[in-house]
């Protein structure tokens, strides 16, 4: 492990070529009798080599149907997927069902928000593990148990030998989080993409995994998109934030930037709704009050109008465009100390 | 595990306990009686109380329940009166039971060879058409009695086209008889066609019994995949980009098969039911044969000895589907 604390940046990725590049993915899932519902809606975002990415958002934002639009496991049916999700360049939305699958578990693993229901209850831990190197190294079930030994010996587990024999429901919640990291990772991916890793888990658990998690990827130099909806997961972990909101990206920047001078509202109050230990203890919480069912249609307005404490008149009129300035984006009319937004124009809209 | 199978045939000797006493108190208190069914009913007084006291039916219901266990435990059910007047009813039935045992396992086969692949298929295309044809078609199942089913397939398969043999079990004479079970008799003494002819009896009674446990294993096989193909599971093992047939094999079936292990388990137990109308529309000479006529002949000896049997089995089935489900699921195992 190098020496790099979770305050810096484990490298600066600018400038190299993205390995993973979304452009204007949209999801839209139909609805019987009602109007189809627009779950992700033109998010364009790179992930360079080695960098961790933090998708940020509350339930309901689109986070989790991204992740499983770039890893082509949305259901067969009932959606349309637009835009372009490369991998070096080649499209994944345009694979077929066989290239996708061989690239799942060997290029992208994923790692899931519930590790119990994540795992298969009835097939020992061994067996979940050597599965994918059997599948994408064509090792034999035998030349892949050391493999999936060695493996869970770097997740952490204690005692691999035994564990590899064990069952789900034999082991404790970190250990289950750890033992789908350990076959998310068996493969040596290039990019993993943890969806709500630490949600189900215990406080102190949750900071073991993610300590891991930063270890592990710094080890392998996988890229990590980091999906959440709790600001500190993304502070101790990602180099660069994208908030979502309805769908929309809202603000994106450098994890630091972004923290101290948080320019979209919604931004600004996830921050101020997380409890820190340096304030006041008698300091009461902010939440965004509201929620995202008092959405407004981004089609002819700013979604998070009506919960937005800086909204004007014109966020309930207007799309705002998202414009980057460096290595800012930001889509607001009335931000909170950062250069306003256009109107988003017809061809930003397409 | 080796206490837990001790323990379950530790409980089959009190269930058959339990049944005996049960049993006979309920053919004792069955109008007509030994001697009505033995002599007629127009036998004289006198050669009636001989007969009583011969048989030992003047004495206490306890005590008769006594010497019928302690003959019992030596093997001696009595004599059958009725179906085979003469013959021990333990012979009947050694004789006739693996002719049902073997009927039951084919069409055990043959609803869950069916049913486990329409059942999967079925949930992967829900909605689709071969879905609510199966649908349909596990209603109908469950839906037609068995002795019409069997009827029906009697009339157009056996006496209509021909293809298939009327009734009987063999029509091959002088096959070797070494297990009682006659497909597999033949295959071990290589008389082919002794086997072969012992399977062409079996199909058709074997179809008509496959109806209903056909409609109820397809129909929880179906359901119990479309829970599993919700699981967050089944999305691990795509995100691991395995193939289809490990995805369906390991990670959906052998979760779905849980529920579907009970449901087979319930059914072999009341497959007997439908072997007793199966066997007497294709006079398939096994123990619901026996025991239809056993009842109208009032042959006593031989009801008790084929309902101790036919509860005997059920309970060992349902120590076997016990230990399968503890094989299939660890979380049993540990509990």
């Amino acid at each position: 492990m190098t020496t790099t604390t979770p305050e810096t940046a484990r490298r600066d990725p600018r400038g190299a070529e993205p390995l993973l590049s979304v452009r204007d993915l949209t999801v839209t899932f139909k609805r019987q009798g009602e109007d189809p519902f627009v779950a992700v809606d033109g998010l364009s975002f790179d992930v360079r080599p080695g960098q961790t990415v933090g998708l940020v958002g509350e339930s309901g934002c689109g986070k989790s149907v991204t992740s499983l639009a770039i890893m082509g496991l949305l259901p067969d049916r009932g959606n349309t997927v637009t835009g372009s999700v490369e991998l070096d360049g080649r499209d994944l939305l345009t694979l077929s069902n066989k290239q996708m699958r061989d690239l799942r578990g060997s290029d992208i693993g994923m790692i899931f928000q519930d590790p119990l229901s994540s795992l298969n209850p009835v097939v020992p831990i061994g067996r979940q593990v050597t599965e994918v190197l059997e599948r994408h190294k064509g090792m034999s079930r035998k030349s892949a148990k050391p493999v999936a030994r060695e493996m869970l010996h770097k997740v952490g587990i204690p005692d691999p030998d035994r564990r590899l024999t064990e069952y789900p429901h034999q082991l404790s919640g970190g250990m289950r989080q750890r033992a789908l990291i350990a076959m998310a990772l068996a493969c040596e991916p290039r990019m993993l993409i943890a969806d709500e890793p630490t949600t189900a888990l215990d406080v102190t658990i949750q900071a073991q995994i993610l300590a891991l998690l930063r270890e592990l990827v710094e080890e392998m130099d996988t890229a990590l998109i980091m999906i959440t909806h709790d600001l500190g997961v993304v502070a101790g972990l990602c180099d660069e934030v994208n908030v979502l909101y309805g769908g929309r990206l809202v603000e994106r920047g450098d994890r630091h930037p972004l923290f101290h001078d948080p320019h979209h509202p919604y931004t600004g109050g996830l921050l101020s709704s997380v409890p820190s230990l340096e304030g006041d203890a008698a300091e009461r919480l902010n939440p965004v009050p509201g929620s995202v069912a008092d959405n407004l249609p981004w089609t002819s307005s700013c979604a998070f109008a009506p919960r937005c404490s800086n909204a004007i008149e014109r966020c309930r009129e207007e799309t705002p465009a998202a414009v980057a300035s460096g290595d800012r984006v930001l889509r607001c009319f009335n931000p909170l100390g950062g250069q306003a937004s256009p109107a988003e124009s017809e061809e930003d809209r397409r | 595990m080796l206490r837990f199978i001790v323990r379950r045939l530790l409980q089959l000797v009190l269930v058959i306990f339990a049944l005996s006493v049960l049993l006979f108190a309920w053919l004792k208190s069955l109008p007509g009686g030994t001697v009505s069914a033995m002599l007629g009913e127009r036998a004289t007084p006198e050669s009636r109380e001989a007969l009583t006291k011969e048989l030992g039916l003047d004495q206490p219901i306890p005590v008769q329940y006594w010497s019928f266990l302690k003959r019992a435990v030596q093997g001696d059910f009595g004599v059958s009166n009725g179906v085979q007047p003469g013959t021990p009813a333990l012979d009947l039935l050694l004789e006739r039971f693996p002719a049902t045992i073997e009927l039951s396992i084919s069409a055990l086969l043959v609803a869950v060879l069916l049913a486990l692949p329409l059942g999967y298929l079925a949930a992967r295309r829900r909605g689709g058409i071969l879905d609510n044809v199966a649908i349909v078609g596990s209603l109908v199942g469950v839906a037609v009695p068995v002795f019409f089913l069997a009827f029906l397939l009697k009339y157009w398969f056996a006496i209509e086209l021909g293809w298939m043999p009327v009734s009987g079990r063999q029509e091959v004479g002088n096959a070797t008889r070494v297990t009682g079970f006659f497909v597999l008799d033949g295959l071990l003494t290589r008389e082919w066609d002794a086997s072969l002819d012992a399977l062409k009896h079996l199909v058709l009674p074997a179809i008509a019994l496959a109806s209903i446990p056909f409609a109820m294993i397809f129909r929880i096989t179906r359901a119990s995949v479309l829970d599993v193909l919700d699981e967050d599971f089944v999305r691990t093992a795509r995100s691991k980009g395995l193939t289809s047939r490990v995805i369906r094999g390991r990670h959906i079936m052998r979760n779905a098969l849980l529920p579907v292990i009970t449901a087979i388990g319930l059914q072999t137990g009341l497959l007997l039911g439908g072997a007793i109308l199966t066997e007497t529309v294709f006079n398939f000479p096994g123990i619901g044969n026996a025991l239809s006529e056993g009842f109208t002949k009032r042959d006593y000896p031989v009801l008790q000895v084929i309902i101790l049997a036919a509860a005997g089995v059920y309970v060992l089935v349902n120590l076997v589907v016990d230990i399968l489900y503890a094989v299939v699921d660890p979380r049993v195992r540990t509990r």
